[in-house]
């Protein structure tokens, strides 16, 4: 399946390479970086692209290429999801996945994907069995580790690979048993002109942190399980109570995971928690445009919108603005032409506005688009699609756990047409 | 082989060091050896922190892609190192490096082959793993015979192990072939979760077309896939959906295949050799004349995979979709769509790969993601790459949506987008007749737009467009004309000179104009356009000779001397084809007919077109060629197999050892979760069916018979209670199987009858899965019903009167069982290896006092011996500890099979294997203590047999004596 692994960086050197059977080159990369230099962005190369004997299937994550490749028939989505995976472990493991991160720890990368793939078939990538074959780099146990030149790698044996739950290693103790769950939700949405939406959905996910000694087995249930119609689980949840019960049952794998990720897509069911009030225009034969932006709250049942960000791409012609924001900062790239305002709390007292004059190449044409503006917002302690947890119960073990939910909503795509 | 591995072995520490020296890889190594002078020295010293110092830096220079191979004898000589992690450093750059030096590689075989044989299972399993990564022929042989070994082994993980390592060997030396498939049959047969994924994967690498080999474990397959590891479930519908293809009839032979027009309208387009199939399947149907009636095991596998479209992983999600499109009837591949768009919320990645099957999709089945269309819309922040795969979606599902976006579209920044979005209008244009004119008038208000790319593009396709219906669109093609003044994209002008000429007629004073415009620009024209110049000179000379007789002159005239051969070849070509002179031929006469012949309309078609006899989701798919190793999806056959095919026989149950399955076969902390039965959990239940559908559930039930084993029949009985209850609790279409092989038949006994409980009847049996919350334990479950007319409530256990070290591990409580309920539970009671009875107080609304006693049989658990292994422990439990009975078996059960399964009946133990046919040895532990037990039981002439139990435990050895007696003679 997966032959060899390459990871590029955003300069186009090879930093790491990594062989599951025969080596491969690496000059097969060549045709990587041709395929890189045809495409005009870097997230514009081809995901897939063949090459005489191989093919190379590539991610981009944190601005690194990782390039596997493959010599036979596999499902390049196969390919795909492993490699977002691998990036996935290396976030978990230090924190960051960048290139100083990995070349700092090469060697842990090297043992982590020779655990993640035998033969480049996925052995173990359930993050839990890794740590305890591979423990993760800390500061302390770094210092430790050249002091008494002990190890990181686990020394006893794993036994989770082995166990009916491959995701929950054995053993697990802990004097402060809690379990959070974050329900945070995304709305996505186009907003047209006149301020109507053209279309909304939320993407949700249910993130956990648990750590429970021994072998809890959790239930979680909803006030509204209704809106949960389209899910995905993390392996651990059980099919067949969610479509009997709507109740979610399920031994959680040990820490951080994502429990599930839901999307609501009916768009009478998403509420649009911000509007925006906007003039921009661009007269034929002046070289200057006006810029008229406002801010401000709807449907977001009195919770505060918090940690605003207004970006938008600015037509080519434009040279630069000259605006004046009633609160936060603005900046404006002459460069790339990204206009970006950070506008921080939203009070609904006093709308935030920004206004003013943008300078036209002398003698350019009118630009035959209005820029789209991007929102990004918070809301702390509210899932905007009114999604609740109702209850959590453990059965299995004796301890009263600690548990909490946090709700938070965000802004994902959120773009309004002008 | 044997003697092979001996040689190895002997090579000793001391003979290393010589190989060492005169090996001929040394000259290379003496004379690099003084770069890594320091890491060699850190390497032979005796600190294992300095070896590990010098392995990091190793491994980091293969990282970095720097040739670390002359320190290949300096690290071998480290593969016995006690330093778990320098051990694996060791191997990940043994691995790396063994194929170049071969002979110095085999000094570490033996240490490996250690390992293989070592007690602790992770070890055989990563000695296994190490050893048929190294990829040296010469030891074929060895690794051959510890892949026959490993997969018999007792531990899944090992198994999985060896199945990994067929394709490692396959690769190594094809010439194993046959062999190998020998070990993928048995491997195949293996019941657990873990090693499904990993031996299918072995299959597809190695023999994908002994399809023969997938019948009798397909239903097996088929009910572990929702436990399999993701990863494993991703290549085991793969591989089942080319199965189905051979084995069932296609669901939509009898809809005759009129709803499944292409897209792309009419039926002219398809593929000549498709209709030819269709019409013959269609032949077939109708001299059949039955109606179709899917069979048991083409349901199963549809209904097995549907839960999996939730998964998060993305690549198992896009392979139950194919395994939808490919097989399931029209009226159910809807469920896909709401699967497909939510993984258009991933990374751009798996978005560029989905869109490109859903296109392939929409080609083939129009409606289906209309509901879905608003996913489709583009953002301003995808990628172009995206937005470009979106147009095609979009524009292949429905024309409607665009009539309301692409405005926007084309407004878009991205040029590449932009061009793909009007070539899509285009195609949909054609394609469907009413919106043609709607396209049309849109296209042609994109000529005034401002940007060149925009405009070029449009003329394109409108030219396209045009040649279909010409004479209605005369205007158009003056407007065209008019923009010959100011597009300079060559294409565009080439094509708006192409219009004019091909329908000089239509637009006759025009045409002569635009001629005097271009022969004025001729000399700065691009080649296309002068081509074009030519060719409208050319028809109009035909058309209209008075008017641009001289203008066609003067063109050709420059022609002849263009800088481009080609011009000036058709420059000559056309003279002499149109310019009546004495010489010229008898073309000259054809001359009108060869220039303003009708010509064919294009035909649009979408990029995706002929992609759809690849199978959905592989990489020769997305790449539209056949990639190395691509099993060809099969046609469905005209009659179906024989479905016999698949049945199961009755298998022994020698293997006591598998895993429990979680997901939906239910583990036992499951159990105690759910309060209401829950499936398969009671017993491992084969038939828990679809009970939503009563139509199906029959017919599943049917179709796991098959694959029951003898005991869980007699089971039957045992189980009506719960599977009644299985019924009325069971919503989930997921038929169950077990995964644990029970070793005996579990047999229920009361604990309250329902007269003593007033209403309330508790039985009891003795599950034999190991109980998870306190291995100690014995698992005891517990079905409670309640007969009365009231709710019971607050239903829970209070310990009392226990013996000195009986501990219990209570189910939690019940709260409410509703009048003609019933609900399970399960316990765990640390009988101390004793068959005292265990004295509890079952509390709800009354208090009632009940007593669990165990048999001793119960009181331990199965435990994997190898024949060796089991003469050892033997040996040390003689004396005291061994007890003989002699016994006559009754003639029907004096047959090996009988034997096996009364003692494991009796006792939960499991059986060693043994070299002699008139010997069964059975072993097993005692729960609490670890005691081991052993029993053998050997038969004579005419029934005679003996009977051995050696247990350090006296008493418990003298009552399983007498239970296993009473269970041979009875």
């Amino acid at each position: 399946m997966i032959h060899s692994l390459f990871l590029i960086n955003a300069s186009g050197d090879i930093f790491l390479e990594k062989h599951w059977k025969s080596v491969v080159s690496r000059s097969v990369c060549d045709y990587f970086f041709e395929a890189q230099e045809r495409a005009t962005e870097p997230e514009n190369v081809p995901p897939v692209i063949p090459t005489p004997h191989h093919y190379l299937i590539s991610v981009l994550r944190h601005r690194i290429y990782f390039v596997a490749v493959i010599q036979s028939e596999v499902p390049p989505l196969f390919v795909i999801e492993f490699l977002h995976r691998v990036v996935d472990t290396f976030q978990d493991y230090f924190g960051v996945c960048t290139e100083a991160a990995i070349k700092d720890n090469v060697v842990v990368v090297y043992e982590l994907l020779e655990e993640m793939l035998d033969n480049g078939f996925p052995l173990a990538t359930e993050s839990n069995i890794l740590k305890e074959l591979i423990k993760p780099p800390t500061i302390l146990r770094t210092m430790v580790n050249t002091i008494t030149g002990s190890t990181n790698v686990g020394e006893q044996l794993p036994t989770g690979q082995l166990s009916v739950v491959p995701w929950r290693r054995t053993g697990v103790k802990y004097t402060n048993n809690e379990a959070y769950f974050d329900v945070v939700e995304e709305i996505d949405a186009i907003i047209d002109k006149s301020g109507s939406t053209i279309t909304a959905e939320i993407q949700g996910v249910i993130d956990a942190c648990v750590k429970l000694t021994g072998m809890p087995d959790l239930t979680l249930s909803f006030m509204n399980p209704r809106l949960l119609d389209d899910v995905s689980f993390h392996p651990c949840v059980r099919f067949k109570r969610w479509e009997a019960e709507r109740i979610l049952s399920f031994i959680p794998p040990d820490g951080n995971f994502r429990l599930l990720s839901y999307h609501v897509s009916s768009q009478n069911l998403v509420a649009i928690p911000v509007y925006v009030k906007h003039n921009i225009t661009f007269r034929e034969g002046s070289s200057q445009g006006r810029f008229d932006l406002t801010l401000g709250p709807k449907q977001t049942m009195g919770k505060a919108v918090e940690s605003v960000l207004v970006s938008s791409q600015l037509p080519r012609g434009v040279l630069n603005a000259n605006l004046n924001p009633s609160q936060g900062a603005y900046t404006f790239d002459p460069v790339t032409k990204l206009l970006t305002w950070d506008v921080g709390k939203i009070n609904p007292q006093k709308l935030p506005n920004l206004k003013g004059t943008m300078n036209l190449q002398a003698g350019a044409s009118k630009p035959d688009e209005n820029p789209t503006i991007n929102i990004q917002f918070k809301i702390q302690q509210m899932a905007i699609s009114g999604l609740k947890v109702n209850r959590l119960d453990m059965y299995g073990e004796k301890y009263k756990p600690f548990k909490g939910i946090k709700y938070m909503t965000k802004a994902g795509k959120f773009q309004v047409r002008t | 082989c044997s003697s092979s591995s001996c040689v190895f072995r002997e090579v000793s520490e001391e003979q290393r060091c010589d190989i060492v020296a005169s090996s001929t890889v040394n000259s290379f190594w003496m004379f690099s050896s003084c770069r890594h002078d320091d890491l060699k020295e850190m390497l032979d010293s005796n600190k294992d922190s300095l070896k590990l110092e010098a392995m990091k830096r190793i491994v980091a220079m293969i990282a970095r892609g720097k040739n670390a191979s002359d320190l290949f004898p300096a690290v071998v000589k480290n593969v016995a190192c006690k330093n778990i992690e320098v051990k694996k450093l060791v191997y990940v750059y043994l691995v790396r490096y063994a194929e170049e030096q071969q002979d110095l590689a085999l000094l570490s075989i033996s240490t490996f082959q250690r390992g293989l044989k070592d007690p602790n299972q992770l070890i055989r399993a990563s000695a296994l793993r190490v050893l048929s990564s190294i990829r040296v022929t010469i030891i074929v042989p060895i690794m051959m015979l510890a892949i026959k070994e490993a997969a018999s082994d007792m531990s899944p993980y090992v198994r999985k192990t060896a199945a990994h390592a067929i394709p490692k060997l396959y690769s190594l030396d094809p010439e194993q072939k046959d062999q190998l498939i020998e070990v993928i049959e048995k491997l195949l047969a293996d019941k657990t979760t873990l090693v499904a994924g990993s031996v299918v994967m072995a299959f597809e690498e190695v023999c994908p077309e002994r399809i023969d080999l997938i019948h009798k474990n397909y239903r097996k397959l088929c009910n572990l896939l929702i436990d399999v590891e993701e990863w494993g479930q991703v290549v085991i519908i793969n591989m089942l959906t080319r199965y189905a293809r051979t084995q069932f009839l296609n669901p939509n032979l009898n809809d005759g295949g009129s709803g499944d027009k292409t897209f792309y309208g009419s039926d002219e387009d398809e593929d000549d050799d498709e209709k030819e199939n269709k019409e013959k399947a269609e032949a077939a149907a109708l001299a059949k004349r039955k109606p179709y009636v899917m069979d048991p095991d083409h349901r199963l596998l549809l209904r097995n995979t549907k839960p999996l479209l939730q998964s998060r992983n993305a690549a198992v999600v896009m392979a139950v979709a194919q395994l939808y499109f490919h097989l399931a009837p029209k009226a159910e591949v809807g469920v896909i769509a709401k699967a497909l768009v939510r993984l258009l919320r991933s990374h751009s990645e798996v978005q560029f790969v989905v869109l490109q099957n859903v296109a392939t999709m929409t080609i083939r089945r129009r409606g289906m993601f209309e509901p879905y269309l608003k996913s489709f819309y583009i953002r301003s922040t995808d990628p172009t790459l995206i937005k470009i795969l979106k147009g095609n979606g979009v524009l292949g599902v429905t024309i409607w949506c665009l009539l309301l976006s692409w405005q926007t579209y084309i407004k878009s920044m991205d040029k590449d987008f932009v061009a793909a979005t009007i070539q899509a209008i285009g195609r949909c244009a054609t394609n469907i007749g009413e919106v043609r004119d709607t396209c049309l008038n849109g296209l042609v208000q994109l000529l005034s737009n401002r940007d060149e790319l925009v405009v070029a593009e449009s003329v394109v396709v409108i030219k396209k467009l045009l040649q279909m219906q010409p004479e209605k669109h005369s205007d158009i093609i003056k407007h065209m004309a008019k923009l010959t003044d100011n597009i300079q994209v060559p294409m565009a002008r080439a094509s708006i000179l192409w219009l004019i000429g091909e329908y000089c007629e239509h637009v006759p004073k025009i045409a002569p104009d635009v001629l005097r415009k271009m022969a004025k620009s001729f000399t700065y024209e691009e080649d296309i356009v002068k081509l074009q110049i030519l060719n409208l000179a050319a028809k109009l000379y035909l058309t209209n000779s008075k008017q641009t007789k001289l203008l066609t002159q003067y063109v050709l005239n420059l022609a002849k001397y263009d800088q481009n051969y080609d011009i000036r070849d058709r420059a000559r070509f056309i003279r002499q084809l149109i310019v009546p002179t004495e010489k010229s031929g008898a073309l000259s006469k054809y001359a009108k007919k060869l220039f303003l012949a009708l010509k064919p309309a294009p035909v649009l078609e979408s990029p995706f077109k002929d992609r759809d006899h690849f199978q959905l989701g592989s990489l020769s798919h997305l790449l539209n060629a056949k990639a190395g190793g691509y099993q060809e999806l099969p046609d469905w056959p005209e009659a179906a197999p024989d479905p016999s095919v698949r049945n199961v026989e009755v298998k022994e149950s020698v293997r006591a050892v598998g895993t429990v399955t979680y997901r939906d076969t239910g583990a036992l902390c499951a159990l105690q979760a759910s309060q209401k039965v829950d499936g398969a959990q009671v017993a491992p239940a084969p038939d828990a069916s679809d009970s939503e559908q009563s139509r199906s559930s029959s017919e599943s039930e049917e179709s796991d018979e098959g694959s029951e084993s003898e005991e869980e029949k007699e089971n039957k009985n045992k189980k009506k209670v719960v599977k009644k209850a299985v019924k009325e609790s069971e919503r989930c279409r997921i038929s169950l199987l077990p995964t644990i092989t029970p070793s005996g038949t579990l047999k229920s006994y009361e604990l309250l009858h329902r007269i003593t409980g007033e209403g309330l009847s508790v039985e009891y049996c003795f599950g034999r899965q190991p109980f998870s919350p306190d291995a100690n334990m014995v698992a005891v479950q517990l079905q409670f019903t309640n007969n009365s007319t009231s709710e019971t409530k607050n239903l829970h256990m209070k310990d009392v009167k226990l013996q000195s070290g009986m501990r219990v591990k209570e189910f939690p409580e019940i709260e409410l069982l509703p009048a003609g309920d019933t609900a399970s539970a399960v316990m765990g009671i640390d009988f101390c290896d004793s068959t005292q009875a265990a004295n509890l107080q079952l509390t709800s609304t009354r208090k009632f006092f009940v007593s669990i006693q165990p048999p001793v049989g119960e009181l331990m658990r199965p435990v994997f011996l190898t024949e060796n292994e089991f003469k050892r422990e033997q040996g040390q439990l003689m004396g005291m500890n061994e007890l003989t009975e002699k016994l006559i078996l009754d003639a029907k059960y004096r047959n090996e099979h009988a034997i096996v399964q009364r003692v494991t009946t009796a006792a939960h133990l499991s059986r060693v294997p043994c070299g002699s046919d008139n010997e069964c040895r059975f072993a097993g532990r005692t729960v609490t203590s670890g005691s081991l037990v052993l029993v053998t039981v050997a038969t004579g002439e005419e029934g005679v047999a003996q009977l051995t139990v050696n247990c350090e435990k006296m008493v418990i050895g003298t009552m399983l004596v007498k239970d296993i007696l009473l269970a041979l003679t009875q």
